[in-house]
């Protein structure tokens, strides 16, 4: 990292062409261009329209619950030996996790754009629900695609969108996963693009999205800021998040991104491991290509084919990555490790005994890496794990992995 | 004069265009359709570049790509196909169209002198804006390869003549919103916009989705420079798999039906 100055400028991407150095743009067919524009530039207004940020702003604290707490984990901290650690609690969320931030954000944007209808791509059913669950604060019609494997493997987020009036749709085409119903989505709004607004769940897809998405979720960042000068005083010395497609972890990151005392650490889902090959860790053992409107880290082929993932918690199951987190890691100004479903669940289990919180599987990925951090690091040192989402969803999910039947 | 302009030089012949996707189902199939659209009155063949993700297809196209990977054919097979279909037509334009990964992937320069040497005189990628092409645009040009741009039914005026300064060739009008092989076309809509097209450009403007059969071509092509059609083509590759030389005569029947509607 350039610690002369560079730095000052990291918050200001990406560039008008929505650019991160060489990652992002707007890799989309000419039909989708008319929207994407008008979506930034629409966006771009209401930054600074008083009556949308007050809109918003009352809805994340009367409705999704913010601020959510920062927590000082003083078991974890004492089992790990060193560094204190911290856990941002966004879990404490209204629907569970921090995909609600993100999704407030833009129904309201929809709804200031005159567009009656949402549509969402999902993979474990977090971010399907947290837009189903927005559409019906805010009386949209909404249309989640999901992958028809995933459908199989998350029945309960499944019906829990049906019972927030939304309509899943069964993507069957290619791997029938995540990355495939975000194909399927970007179909859609291209034949709808008229009367829809597509809310995309994470920092990636063609600019303004990993923008948007990124200034949407930077609450998470700026109330840990203010939260952590309270409680223990100063910056905290390393930030760590889960990176699927990356936005809780943009969120935390981003209002740090000048501070180059804060290490930022993104820890990707390493599966059964680096070695195998069946992972989801593009930025530890991708390369970078072109996949749903951004050049970013893929997972791909020597063909430049996009290659199944794999990682026992299905947020994290995706072949992209944000292009800003793409950015980051190629500038060193963050720095991205892997870490392992049988570790992730260590951690799952851990967190649970010493202190009493159920984490989501993709969090338990950040919880695990924390904790080894925390231990080579000293007493007088300290660090923020984010806890982006609660673990009910991987109940099943563990239960069947200890063998138990649930009825 | 590349082969694109030579083909499409007289505007009072309407162009043909058919789209097959490379190695759908084997490499052999492709190169022998290719022969077979150009004697049932085919100018310009579209070949499409399987990917893992193509995000502006409709189910039919993407199951032709789901095909062609299915026997791991690569951007390497294609511009093989290319060079195998050289062999005996020196004249037919073929089009790459596909999506950018695979090429950024092979690298820019690289691509771009495989694809002149096998005998590729045009590309069409899908998720590549004129904008964003800003590095493989030179490269293109400088091994005489022509990027043809799309237009779409959202793009403004303004945006048009960005987009056709730097289209070579043609530019490819995507007639409806939505995926290929999508509903059906409002041809006094694609006649309005055709009238603005035409203030601004120079270029032949072909008009692609939307086209099934003989009636819809020829209202199109009278109101155009010509026509390209595609899912009909892969839909009926899909209903014969088993049975390639029913999918040639099929295949003959609906192109050199929509020929003789376009002349007519």
């Amino acid at each position: 990292m350039d610690k002369s100055g560079i730095n000052e400028n990291l918050k200001s991407q990406p560039d008008l062409s929505g650019h991160f150095g060489v990652f992002g743009g707007k890799f989309v067919s000419e039909i989708l261009m008319q929207a994407l524009t008008e979506l930034e530039s629409e966006y771009r207004r209401l930054q600074h329209d008083k009556q949308f940020q007050a809109e918003l702003k009352s809805d994340l604290e009367h409705y999704v619950g913010r601020s959510s707490p920062l927590y000082f984990a003083e078991r974890l901290t004492s089992e790990a030996g060193g560094a204190k650690i911290y856990l941002k609690r966004e879990d404490l969320n209204h629907t569970g996790a921090h995909k609600i931030n993100n999704c407030i954000g833009q129904a309201l944007l929809a709804k200031y754009m005159g567009k009656p209808r949402v549509i969402a791509e999902t993979g474990a059913g977090q971010h399907g629900v947290a837009s189903a669950t927005v559409a019906a604060r805010f009386g949209l019609r909404c249309q989640v695609y999901m992958g028809s494997e995933d459908i199989e493997r998350q029945s309960l987020n499944v019906y829990r969108m049906k019972l927030l009036g939304a309509e899943v749709i069964p993507v069957t085409s290619g791997s029938c996963t995540l990355k495939d119903a975000m194909s399927e989505a970007m179909r859609d709004w291209v034949t709808n693009v008229d009367d829809t607004h597509y809310i995309i769940g994470t920092v990636a897809g063609p600019h303004p999205y990993p923008m948007l998405v990124r200034d949407f979720q930077s609450v998470i960042g700026e109330e840990t800021r203010l939260q952590f000068a309270e409680m223990h005083g100063g910056l905290p010395d390393a930030l760590v998040a889960c990176v699927g497609g990356g936005s809780n972890a943009m969120g935390l990151f981003y209002p740090f991104l000048e501070d180059s005392s804060v290490r930022l650490i993104g820890v990707e889902a390493a599966g059964r491991g680096i070695n195998t090959g069946e992972h989801a860790a593009p930025l530890t053992a991708g390369s970078i290509g072109v996949l749903h409107g951004n050049r970013t880290y893929l997972m791909q082929d020597v063909n430049g084919q996009i290659i199944e993932t794999h990682s026992v918690s299905a947020g994290l199951d995706y072949p992209g990555v944000g292009p800003e987190h793409s950015w980051l890691k190629d500038i060193n100004r963050a720095e991205y490790v892997a870490v392992t479903d049988e570790q992730a669940l260590a951690a799952f289990r851990q967190l649970n005994l010493l202190e009493g919180i159920l984490p989501a599987l993709e969090s338990a990925h950040a919880v695990f890496h924390g904790l080894e951090l925390a231990r080579t690091m000293g007493q007088d040192q300290a660090i923020v794990i984010n806890l982006s989402g609660r673990g009910d969803k991987d109940i099943p999910t563990m239960a069947k992995i200890d063998g138990i039947t649930i009825t | 004069m590349s082969r694109i302009a030579k083909k499409l030089e007289d505007r009072s012949k309407k162009a043909l265009v058919a789209y097959v996707v490379a190695g759908d189902p084997s490499s052999e199939f492709t190169v022998k359709l290719m022969h077979k659209m150009v004697a049932a009155g085919v100018d310009v063949i579209e070949l499409g570049v399987p990917f893992s993700d193509p995000e502006a297809e409709g189910p039919v196209i993407q199951r032709g790509h789901e095909r062609a990977l299915k026997t791991n054919t690569s951007l390497r097979d294609v511009l093989a196909m290319v060079s195998a279909f050289r062999e005996e037509d020196d004249t037919t334009p073929i089009v790459l169209m596909g999506y950018l990964n695979p090429i950024e992937i092979m690298g820019y320069d690289a691509f771009s002198e495989k694809a002149a040497s096998a005998g590729v005189d045009g590309t069409i990628i899908v998720n590549l804006p004129p904008e964003e092409s800003g590095a493989l645009g030179p490269c293109l040009e400088a091994s005489g390869i022509d990027s043809v741009y799309l237009l779409a039914p959202t793009t403004t005026d303004e945006r048009a003549s960005y987009i056709t300064e730097r289209s070579r060739g043609f530019v490819y009008y995507v007639s409806l919103k939505g995926t290929t092989g999508a509903a059906t076309l409002d041809v006094i809509d694609v006649s309005l916009k055709m009238n603005r097209f035409r203030k601004i450009t120079e270029l032949p403007v072909i008009v692609g989705f939307g086209i099934k059969d003989a009636n819809s071509a020829a209202r199109v092509a009278e109101i155009s420079d010509g026509v390209a059609v595609g899912a009909a083509i892969v839909s009926l590759v899909a209903q014969h798999l088993d049975s390639p030389e029913d999918a040639y005569l099929d295949i003959t029947r609906l192109l050199s039906g929509m020929r003789q509607a376009m002349d007519a």
